[in-house]
């Protein structure tokens, strides 16, 4: 299993690699020059010069990526152009707020997603797998920051029982949380019923049902362990998915966080602080796949032995 | 049965039969079909029904609640809601529907290209699909609108190419499963060129899939841009959409909620038709396996 892991932790370098390129390359091709925004208005070529040169923005693309990613490595992030703080600062700073939220968000989806999922297929056809079905059409429909808007009027203009914005009480993570969470339930339910029905189906189903072994016993014990599978690979490669989420729920609460910091940053033509939120977005995505992997891998022998 | 009812059997037995038959005859198909049909026709027709301009402004009715004069209430400026939900269709619509077009066009022929000739092309187009799909769509888009700058055009093309890797994707998995069959080798070896056997043969086999998957992204297409629109980058003022409205809305959300509700309502409630439709497709065509090839 070890080596599993240290296998696919390799697999990911180029990878990153790859990503730190084009991550590199997109945000010099933003239009805005971050010197103008610098310099008072007025100033001369040659002080803009010296302004550039303090950024290392007059030196030529290759050298910058070297430079920038030597610097990365060592968990220097470069320094924001506008914001005027280490980069790493500003992501540190941050960065609980998107964990906190993304980290609910996900287990809240997954608990409850696999929970309604599982009913829904065990009783395929009722009333409760139609109101089910509905619900995850529903969840996996709604733009989420009207949802958020939709829940702060409720829970916090009309009865009053959390607040709007913020990140001060942990209630204020119970509506971002929710609205984040309900797209990624419709989702896990979604597979989660899908992969049931299709595992019982299954010959080994056929032959427990044939032992005589209780349908609910099969269906919690034997068809749901099957069939938990692609939920756990699609949680893990959805889970850039709900980190995007985050990003406009973050905005719409007006709550800290790498989203909300990305937003600024591309408003303000801030280079390396975009470069810095999108590189940990990036690491995240990449994280997410592995754990998802080796979740995996730690259920299915299969998978394990394949690599080797 | 008499010769006079004959020909009406024999057309209503032909449409029964037919693909649109085989939709529209479905609840959720026949609902979703009914529901699509009126929005397009309201966003083709908006300057001529809509009950106020889209821009008349009436400081002194500004935030009213819905009303008899003004059904889904006015905003900030006094403007109608409603008209401006209906000329909103209009910018949701037409923006979708020509991303995806252009995404699924795109995404086909580099797919295919992939799909049928592999090599490096392949490996260089497999490479960059799995890059961009492991980052959510809205990320893509916003960084996309942040290079390009905020309006509908810039708009457009970040929708294209966040969902270009989705396409490419379904097409080249598609082409992939067909070119093996032994129709393409037998083709192929009677001396026809590629060019015949990838435009004749494997598009017109591998259309169906993408052609619905491109119907069911339209929906996502709808919530993509509304966000875009909801962060200030979308459509600029005073051109109305669905997701601007619901983001200078989102400040008088004590005062004045229905100026946010009412449009999420259209995205919501559009986007849900989309996907009745697009299902009640798939089970016409019988293609659910396909999809999930992709």
């Amino acid at each position: 299993m070890l080596s599993y892991a240290i296998k696919r932790l390799l697999l990911l370098l180029p990878v990153f690699f790859t990503i730190s390129i084009v991550i590199f390359l997109i945000i010099h091709m933003v239009p805005g020059d971050p010197v103008d925004n610098l310099v008072r208005i007025g100033s001369t070529p040659e002080q803009k010069a010296v302004i550039a040169a303090r950024y290392g923005l007059d030196k030529p693309l290759h050298e910058q990526y070297v430079i920038w990613l030597t610097n990365l490595l060592q968990g220097d992030f470069g320094n924001a152009i506008v914001m005027r703080r280490p980069v790493a600062d500003l992501i540190a700073q941050n960065i609980p707020y998107s964990l906190a939220l993304s980290g609910c968000a996900l287990l809240f989806s997954t608990i409850l997603g696999i929970s309604v999922g599982t009913l829904a297929a065990m009783y395929k056809d009722s009333k409760l797998d139609q109101v089910v079905m509905g619900g995850i059409l529903l969840g996996s429909t709604l733009p989420s920051f009207w949802l958020g808007l939709l829940l702060i009027l409720l829970f916090s203009v009309q009865l009053g029982w959390l607040p709007v914005s913020g990140a001060r009480s942990w209630e204020a993570l119970i509506l971002p949380v929710l609205t984040i969470g309900l797209g990624g339930t419709a989702l896990v339910a979604r597979v989660t019923r899908v992969a049931m029905l299709e595992t019982a189906q299954k010959d080994f189903v056929l032959l427990l049902h044939a032992k005589g072994l209780p349908r609910r016993r099969i269906q919690l014990r034997h068809v749901l362990h099957h069939a938990l599978m692609p939920v756990v690979t699609i949680l893990g490669l959805r889970i850039g998915w709900i980190l995007g989420g985050a990003v406009t729920v973050e905005y719409v609460f007006a709550r800290p966080g790498l989203g909300t910091l990305l937003i600024k940053a591309l408003s303000q033509h801030d280079y390396p602080v975009m470069q810095g939120c999108l590189l940990m977005l990036a690491i995240a995505v990449m994280l997410g796949t592995l754990v998802g992997d080796l979740v995996q891998a730690a259920m299915d022998p299969r998978i394990r032995h394949s690599m080797s | 049965m008499t010769a006079a009812t004959a020909p009406h059997d024999h057309f209503w037995l032909t449409f029964r039969r037919s693909l649109a038959g085989k939709v529209l005859l479905t609840p959720k198909g026949g609902v979703a079909g009914a529901y699509l049909l009126v929005l397009v026709l309201i966003a083709l027709t908006a300057p001529w029904i809509t009950p106020y301009p889209f821009d008349q402004q009436a400081l002194p009715l500004a935030n009213r609640p819905p009303s008899l004069a003004n059904w889904l209430g006015t905003d900030e400026f006094g403007r109608d809601v409603l008209s401006r939900i209906m000329y909103g269709a209009r910018t949701s619509l037409s923006v979708s529907v020509t991303a995806i077009s252009v995404s699924v066009l795109v995404g086909m022929a580099l797919g295919a290209a992939a799909g049928y000739f592999g090599g490096m092309f392949d490996r260089g187009v497999t490479a960059a699909v799995d890059l961009s799909w492991s980052f959510p769509e809205i990320l893509i888009a916003l960084i996309l609108v942040a290079i390009i700058g905020p309006g509908l055009h810039s708009t457009m093309l970040a929708i294209a190419i966040a969902y270009l890797a989705q396409f490419t994707r379904l097409t080249r998995a598609q082409i992939m499963g067909l070119k093996g069959e032994t129709y393409i080798e037998a083709t192929l070896s009677l001396g026809a060129s590629h060019g015949h056997v990838v435009f004749r043969h494997l598009m017109p086999n591998a259309l169906a899939p993408v052609i619905v998957c491109g119907m069911l992204a339209t929906g996502d297409a709808i919530i993509l841009e509304a966000t875009l629109g909801f962060f200030g980058l979308g459509a600029q003022p005073p051109v109305p959409s669905w997701g601007a409205m619901m983001s200078s809305g989102s400040a008088l959300i004590f005062t004045a909620p229905w100026i946010i509700v009412f449009p999420g309502l259209a995205v919501a409630i559009t986007v849900v038709m989309i996907n009745l439709f697009g299902d009640a497709l798939i089970r016409a065509l019988d293609i659910r396996a396909n999809l999930r090839e992709g």
